[in-house]
């Protein structure tokens, strides 16, 4: 069957003019919307903001900035711009390090939702003859659902396999006839380990050829390393619940950077500290705003993820904005095999141990293509003198942190005085990654 | 009897710095054990003055302890420390770690028991002669 390479041409071809001219009348609209939520008519009012002064995007600087903080703050409704009968689902975070976080949505917004998911695995070229199997969690974290609605959109055979039991996965792709998975690059990896030992050639056994990766960085090497062993286009894959989940931004086939849906956002790149815009090929933080959202508009919301941006046309014939990979944070948040920890999270559970002295350092690396961290931690004290006891003290702090941050860490008892101490602020995450080299 | 109980990380050079600590002091050992492990280990040292060893240790920073050991002679012959062990197994004593040392013609077996009032009370009983 012949398709249209583009599954809304409409809007993923628009020229940079109408893109500035749609983006200039939905941020109106969204002001609109935005005014009805107490928290942003306080704001808009202080600084004398109306919908009519906005005659172009780049008036986006006028208005004022959305924290992860104020969605704490006004937890968990305080901004909704619409009833709450009007909602239909909600997304929340963990909350470890403070009050969670809530996402609202309505019935269209996970419509919404649904068609930028769908738009991007049209993009990467799945088509209603492949069959999708989505290997990630599902529940509150936004990769399950997201991917889920915007497979069914596209009208993809789906398989909502959710993450883990690689033996089950090989044997839905096989069974099924599987052509595309979404999953984080680490899981990626070690299910090809899986199917080595089970005996399984994925260019051979398998029919998959597109694979969604995101949720946690990557490198440029790690991607291509992915490619090579299945034999399979990866392609990058952004979102964050804080903008719905995954399919704010994608790769096209040019593999050239992530285009991110201009038609539902409007993206800046600030400089984190003086908050002003940078040039274009230079890293600042991603600052987001929502131009469709009916049940929480966000208005400029500061992501803390850096990047740059690459370019405003595509030989793809997407006109909008080319993202590179994320770069770094501009806070202090870790993403380690998909699930987002502070380091604070690691403190809170160290100090809860009289044992443990309250020097410590974390440090990420990658090992055979898995993210593992490791956790230093001086001994308070020499509170015993036998081994089995410090042993057994390694394994408690172990489960105590893996409890909190579902993630199984290396911790290691270190003698008291032996970790750097910085200047001023500690450092505590040393990231050895060869994401962020 | 006290014996010094260090906590080394397992890095090149860290040995030496408590040595270097107690030589800086004066202090002599006399018997010392480390044994090879992952991550981290226990430097157990016997040493002539083991109070003051500790502070001079503590000053400069480094995470020791000071901890109770038996340490019980010997006759320098054959057979003994086995002598000795048969009568805390018999007593249903285990040993959590054990190191000896020959000291002006004795043997001195040090070591650590799982349990600490019996092992008294069985040295007393069997007139088990302690180093001290």
């Amino acid at each position: 069957m012949n398709y249209n390479p583009y599954l809304h041409p409409e809007y993923e071809t628009l020229s940079r003019e109408e893109i500035d001219k749609l983006q200039t009348k939905r941020l109106q609209e969204t002001i609109k919307r935005c005014a009805k939520v107490p928290f942003y008519e306080k704001k808009f009012k202080e600084m004398g903001i109306k919908a009519e002064d906005i005659a172009s995007p780049a008036d986006i600087r006028k208005l004022p900035f959305t924290t992860k903080q104020d969605l704490r703050d006004t937890y968990p409704f305080g901004l909704a711009a619409v009833p709450l009968t009007d909602c239909v689902r909600l997304h929340s975070s963990s909350g470890t390090t403070g009050n969670p976080t809530v996402i609202l949505h309505t019935k269209n917004d996970l419509d919404e939702w649904a068609n930028q998911v769908a738009r991007n695995l049209w993009m990467v070229g799945l088509r209603p003859d492949d069959v999708f199997q989505n290997s990630s969690g599902y529940g509150m974290f936004t990769g399950g659902l997201g991917f889920q609605y915007g497979a069914e959109k596209m009208g993809m055979l789906t398989v909502p396999a959710a993450a883990g039991n690689s033996l089950r996965q090989i044997k839905f792709i096989k069974d099924f006839g599987t052509t595309a998975i979404h999953a984080v690059p680490s899981y990626l990896t070690r299910l090809y380990e899986v199917m080595q030992e089970q005996g399984v050639d994925p260019r051979r056994d398998t029919k998959l050829r597109v694979f969604a990766i995101g949720a946690e960085p990557h490198s440029e090497e790690q991607r291509q390393r992915i490619e090579k062993m299945f034999g399979v286009k990866a392609y990058n894959s952004f979102g964050m619940s804080e903008m719905c989940g995954p399919g704010v931004g994608f790769e096209c086939q040019e593999q050239n950077g992530l285009h991110f849906w201009e038609d539902y956002y409007i993206v800046e790149i600030v400089d984190p500290e003086t908050l002003e815009p940078v040039p274009d090929g230079e890293i600042g933080e991603l600052v987001l705003t929502t131009l469709k959202r009916e049940a929480m508009p966000l208005i400029r919301y500061r992501t803390r993820d850096l990047t740059r941006v690459l370019g405003r046309t595509c030989p793809c014939g997407r006109n909008h904005v080319r993202l590179d990979r994320m770069k770094g944070r501009s806070d202090d948040m870790m993403v380690l095999r998909g699930v987002n920890i502070f380091p604070i999270q690691i403190e809170k559970i160290l100090m809860t141990f009289p044992e443990l002295a309250s020097n410590y350092l974390i440090t990420l690396t990658t090992d055979n293509d898995n993210d593992n961290m490791t956790v230093e931690v001086e001994l308070a004290e020499m509170f015993t003198d036998d081994y089995a006891r410090l042993q057994a003290l390694t394994k408690d702090v172990t489960r105590a942190l893996k409890d909190e941050i579902l993630l199984t860490p290396i911790v290691k008892l270190v003698p008291k005085g032996t970790l750097p101490v910085s200047e001023g602020k500690a450092v505590r995450v040393v990231d050895k990654r060869k994401v962020y080299q | 009897m006290k014996q010094l109980s260090i906590f080394i990380e397992n890095k090149r050079g860290t040995l030496l710095t408590v040595l270097n600590a107690l030589k800086g002091a004066g202090i002599q050992i006399i018997a010392s054990t480390i044994s090879d492990t992952q991550d981290f280990g226990i430097y157990r040292i016997i040493c002539d003055d083991p109070e003051r060893a500790f502070i001079v240790l503590k000053e400069q920073g480094i995470t020791a302890t000071l901890a109770d050991v038996f340490a019980i002679q010997l006759e320098d012959k054959p057979g003994e420390a086995a002598r000795v062990l048969a009568i805390f197994a018999e007593a249903g004593i285990s040993i959590a770690y054990m190191y000896s040392f020959l000291l002006s013609g004795k043997g001195i077996l040090v070591f650590r028991s799982t349990d600490t009032e019996r092992t008294k009370q069985v040295i007393k009983e069997k007139s088990l002669q302690e180093f001290c």
